[in-house]
């Protein structure tokens, strides 16, 4: 139990209400009186709003409201941006939650029904008569940002978003000028669309008696939507309460507070009764945010023997027709910032082009910018391999930053805390058998069959904070996270968290740190989190940030909790507390373990309180605010196999091999599991996903007939191994898993395909590698040959 | 999405069912409901009431009676997929059947309603024309079969008329010197087939073969046989070069406009390397022969 219990795979604990159906999601809360809520959502991307006639849908069965934009004046503003991206000419453009004269994306919202049923609010919205005048779109962010574009918004010119630049080291001019070889390619990161198993779903119940509102929310961050909502729609936070009941998945696409949340809250405040909106899945494929959509022109600078001297890059970044939430700094911070991979590079330059098209806003998608920007490394260093005609690993290895372990400076800026990159890739190489898969590789050439083995060595930015860096970088609000441990008078603890896990276990991981801290057996510790009402403030479930930002909050507070137990102990055994020891949840005067109070036995006198140590405060229960001092950076290195079917061009992933290091593991199990199913993601972007506008900017992969996600048949058993470097500055060492898989793996599976293509004379494919997409480019290699 | 308001009307014989659509003569029929009720839900199809066959027991069922094999409409993918009867005597069905979405929509989907239903896209239109397959008709001005080639008539279309009910489908059995096989590409998102080829073959007693059949499904709007294909292999011994030459007259049978492109494979694409599927389910057709 307890000290051994921090590191062991025990069994995630939300599984049984997950896998029995028994677990709470919004839509399956039910008030009395309820409403319900369906949005009319425009069919065109780009539209002048004539005139709408809501008069037949007013009258229609069922039918209590129906609203338009002007309605909702004064009463809800814009669902707004809040991330300032910083030197960068940021142009915020309204995004009205009700589209008042123009729709700008299919899926822009022009009207809503509130009816007694949701099939009636459905009926309703036939009912609803737009006179739309169309306009031109645009769909593609380098064709938004050229001359005689179609514009979006009045206000802003060129559609321009933003122009955020990073650069640093070297001359990147003279780098380029100097060098021996010079690499390029043009990379689409096609957009995708996150397709979390729950749906979006909002409902609100406001008492007008009270003025207070309750909000039901599919988010990964209730203490934002709080506070946001309390902002756009003038409700005062203190009488604002948000649950997160159970949330079906994210992946970055439930950050955002977005336009059908507010009018829900709206319809609820407007009418006095609780109103529901979940949406369908067509919806979700709609108008919850994507991610991605970067057109990349990159360029790497090395010497004749493998050395990178300088990285330059334009990326134009499609953000869709409005700026969601925390947009800006996707592309850009968490992005261009991590340029520098794993590797030494002594010049960088990128300049991000953020651009508004006729498409649903984009935001984060697991991975946020750091899958776009290992891709373009990973990718670069592989044509270098192949320019100077040396192994890709041998050129990685010629340009690793040497093994630290307290911190080493890139020149993006960043400080990354501890790594060894190569150590990474040594165990890879050995746990694949590179040098056979390379043997395979020839005697399969010799055969006319193309296999493939691609690399990603990767590091990415976990646990966003510290708060200070998030002021400088214009996030508006904090990073840090919060945690309550409360013990009862049983021993039993409950433990309130600010951040709001959706599918990642931490009910189970924060029941083990404080096991690991405590001496209590997990099973004692109950998590509490996704309720405003019952929880501290924090800043919510995303960028691999919970147990980064949160488990360091509450390790910290276990430990104010062990502090304050020592002294109640001492003071029990009548000894000094420099005289005490703790171990294994059991307090003693050092030497004589075989007299000792167990912080069960404290837990009971600190709330009974009969006895006391002068002073101190009855109760066992702490508070810790954690702001970190720094991000961390787990890494890993990862290997695809592939065989490549020439005649048709399908791609068959044969073998795929992880190395990830996240520091210590609090439960193995579970960080297989967040790898397994990140590095399936990024297999989908590298082999199937893709969310295809056609030039009028209708979605064509609208539903889940078109739109490919991964399935279990298309993959084969992911081996997963680890390293553990535990980060200098956390309490307990831990970085974060969640994204890692996901940042690796597209790269890794791309490059095994273009390392199978080689004979053939292909260097470059369009993702995601459709059989016909390979096909054509061998087609094309071959007429040019 | 939510489905219009509709009329339900369950029928417990399929007389009564022939009844109920002549009474509503803009009524759909439910089977499984796996065309339909995505349809009905996306508010493509608004009918004014239902026929739900689903609960017609009679309809379900696989039968061999004076070679043929009866199969009754309400039988789903899956029951196809397991039946020996198909297996051995029916093989590529059996095969195709198996390879139809995910056993969620195996164990709902029928044939009826899939061959009814007639997507371009569906796997068994292939296979059943390849096989000879015969479909039953009731209602209207009473029974009728139509054979494989008249059934489908395009995209989404069939030679079921209005008030008639698709009840069975007959498949000539076949002596062991015959093989059957489909091979398909499928889209990785639907699994319906973007390309699917389904080929037949007898053999004499010298591994001659004297009959090939092979139709094409999936990228044209309704079944095609490639008749150069078959001429080609008749009197061959059907090894890999035999074959190999063959499928390379696939082309032949696409040679039209009406070839089907979509986002994730366009026409000519599918035109290409449709000889690749077709040489496919040809090899394992003759590894299944005698």
């Amino acid at each position: 139990m307890s000290a051994s219990t921090f590191g062991s795979g025990i069994r995630r604990r939300e599984d049984p209400r997950l896998i029995t159906g028994t677990a709470t999601y919004t839509d399956d809360i039910v008030l009395p009186g309820m409403l319900h809520a369906a949005m009319l959502r425009s069919p065109f991307a780009h539209a002048r709003i004539r005139n709408i006639d809501t008069s037949a849908a007013a009258e229609a069965p069922g039918v209590v409201a129906v609203y338009i934009g002007a309605d909702t004046d004064g009463e809800i503003g814009p669902a707004p941006c809040a991330w300032l991206l910083p030197d960068s000419g940021l142009t915020i453009a309204d995004y009205h939650c009700i589209a008042k004269d123009t729709a700008r994306y299919v899926g822009d919202i022009v009207a809503v029904v509130v009816a007694e049923s949701i099939h009636q609010t459905y009926d309703a919205l036939d009912l609803i008569d737009v006179d739309y005048d169309m306009l031109d779109a645009v769909v593609e962010p380098k064709q938004s940002a050229a001359e005689g574009a179609p514009q979006l918004h009045a206000e802003i010119e060129g559609n321009q978003a933003f122009h955020w630049t990073v650069t640093g080291g070297g001359d990147i001019t003279e780098a380029f000028e100097s060098a021996d070889v010079v690499v390029k390619e043009t990379i689409v990161q096609q957009r995708l669309i996150p397709n979390a198993m729950e749906p979006r779903a909002a409902l609100a119940s406001y008492t007008k008696a009270t003025g207070e509102l309750t909000l039901w929310n599919t988010t990964q961050n209730p203490h934002i939507v709080r506070f946001l909502v309390s902002l756009v729609a003038g409700i005062p936070e203190d009488r604002l309460r948000v649950i997160a009941p159970e949330v079906g998945g994210g992946f970055g696409s439930k950050i955002a507070v977005y336009p059908a949340d507010f009018i829900t809250v709206f319809c609820s405040k407007k009418l006095g009764v609780p109103v529901k909106w979940v949406e369908t899945r067509s919806e979700n494929y709609q108008a919850t945010t994507h991610g991605r959509d970067h057109v990349q022109e990159i360029e790497l600078a090395a010497t004749s023997d493998g050395k990178i001297v300088g990285l330059r890059a334009t990326v134009w970044a499609g953000m869709g027709a409005y700026l969601s939430t925390a947009a800006p700094g996707i592309p850009t911070i968490l992005h261009g910032l991590m340029l520098s991979g794993v590797y030494d590079i002594p010049a960088i330059h990128e300049d991000v082009y953020g651009l508004y098209t006729n498409t649903t806003p984009v935001e984060a998608y697991r991975g946020a910018g750091r899958p776009e920007a290992t891709f373009m490394v990973e990718r670069l260093v592989d044509l270098l391999a192949t320019k100077l005609g040396m192994d890709p690993a041998e050129v990685r290895r010629r340009n690793f930053i040497p093994k630290f372990d307290d911190g080493h400076d890139v020149v993006t800026g960043l400080t990354y805390d501890s790594g060894d990159y190569d150590g990474a890739l040594t165990k890879l190489l050995g746990e694949a058998g590179y040098d056979q898969l390379r043997a395979e590789q020839a005697e399969a050439r010799k055969e006319g069959r193309y296999i493939g083995v691609g690399l990603s060595t990767y590091v990415e930015i976990c646990g966003l904070g510290p708060s200070q860096v998030a002021g400088a970088i214009g996030f508006q609000g904090g990073l840090w996270e919060s945690a309550i441990v409360r013990f009862h008078p049983s021993g039993k603890v409950n433990v309130m968290i600010g951040a709001s896990p959706h599918g990642q276990g931490e009910e189970t991981t924060f029941a083990q740190i404080i096991a690991g801290e405590l001496g209590v057996s997990p099973d004692d510790v109950k998590v509490i989190h996704g309720d405003t009402e019952n929880t501290p403030m924090g800043w919510g479930t995303y960028g691999s940030r919970t147990t980064a930002v949160g488990g360091a909050a509450l390790a910290l507070a276990a430990r104010k909790i062990r502090d304050k137990a020592m002294v109640i102990a001492a003071h029990l055994l009548e000894a000094a507390v420099e005289d005490m020891e703790y171990e294994d949840g059991k307090f003693f005067v050092k030497g004589s373990p075989e007299s000792s109070k167990t912080i069960q036995d404290i837990a009971l006198m600190a709330n009974v309180a009969w006895n006391m140590p002068e002073g101190v405060e009855a109760g066992l229960e702490a508070t810790t605010f954690y702001d970190p001092p720094n991000f961390v950076f787990p890494y890993g290195a990862h290997l695809a196999k592939v065989e490549v079917d020439a005649e048709t061009g399908s791609v068959t992933l044969q073998r795929y091999v992880a190395v990830d290091d996240c520091g210590p593991q609090i439960n193995p199990v579970i960080v297989e599991g967040q790898v397994h199913g990140g590095i399936v993601q990024g297999i989908g972007q590298a082999l199937w996903e893709e969310g295809v506008y056609d030039e009028d900017g209708q979605l064509l992969t609208g539903t889940m007939l078109d739109y490919a996600i991964p399935r279990a048949d298309g993959l084969p058993d992911i081996e997963v191994h680890s390293t553990v470097t535990p980060s200098p500055h956390h309490p307990l060492g831990v970085k974060g898993i969640g994204e890692a898989g996901t940042i690796a793996s597209t790269a890794a599976v791309y490059n095994a395909v273009i390392d199978a293509l080689q004979p053939l004379g292909v260097s470059s494919v369009r993702m995601p590698l459709t059989p016909e997409r390979v096909w054509r480019s061998i087609q094309a290699a071959e007429e040019d040959n | 999405m939510f489905a219009p308001q509709f009329d339900y009307y369950r029928a417990s014989s399929v007389a009564e069912a022939a009844a109920l659509l002549a009474e509503h003569p803009e009524a759909k029929v439910l089977a499984g409901g796996h065309s339909l009720i995505p349809l009905l839900k996306l508010r493509l199809a608004a009918p004014s009431a239902l026929v739900d066959i689903g609960r017609i027991d009679s309809l379900r069922s696989i039968l061999e009676e004076s070679g043929t094999i009866e199969i009754g409409a309400l039988t789903t993918h899956a029951e196809l997929a397991s039946s020996e009867l198909l297996r051995s005597r029916a093989t590529a069905l059996a095969e195709a059947a198996g390879m139809i979405g995910d056993p969620a929509v195996r164990n709902r989907g029928t044939i009826g309603g899939n061959v009814a239903h007639a997507d371009p896209a569906s796997d068994l239109p292939a296979v059943l024309a390849c096989l000879g397959a015969e479909f039953r008709v009731t209602g209207g001005d009473g029974d009728r079969s139509v054979r494989a080639s008249d059934f489908f008539e395009g995209l989404m279309s069939t030679a079921i008329g209005e008030g008639e009910i698709l009840t069975s489908i007959g498949v000539p059995t076949v002596d062991s010197a015959c093989g059957s096989a489909y091979a398909k590409f499928a889209h990785p998102a639907s699994r319906y087939a973007v390309i699917g080829a389904a080929a037949a073959l007898v053999v004499d007693e010298d591994g001659s073969c004297t009959c090939a059949s092979v139709t094409l499904g999936g990228l044209v709007p309704a079944p095609v046989r490639a008749t150069a294909v078959e001429e080609a292999l008749v009197g061959t011994r059907l090894d890999a070069a035999a074959i190999a030459s063959a499928s390379g007259l696939t082309g032949e049978a696409l040679d039209t406009d009406d070839v089907l492109g979509d986002v994730y494979a366009s026409a000519e694409y599918r035109r290409s390397v449709a000889q690749v599927w077709v040489q496919r389910a040809l090899s394992s057709a003759a590894a299944r022969c005698g």
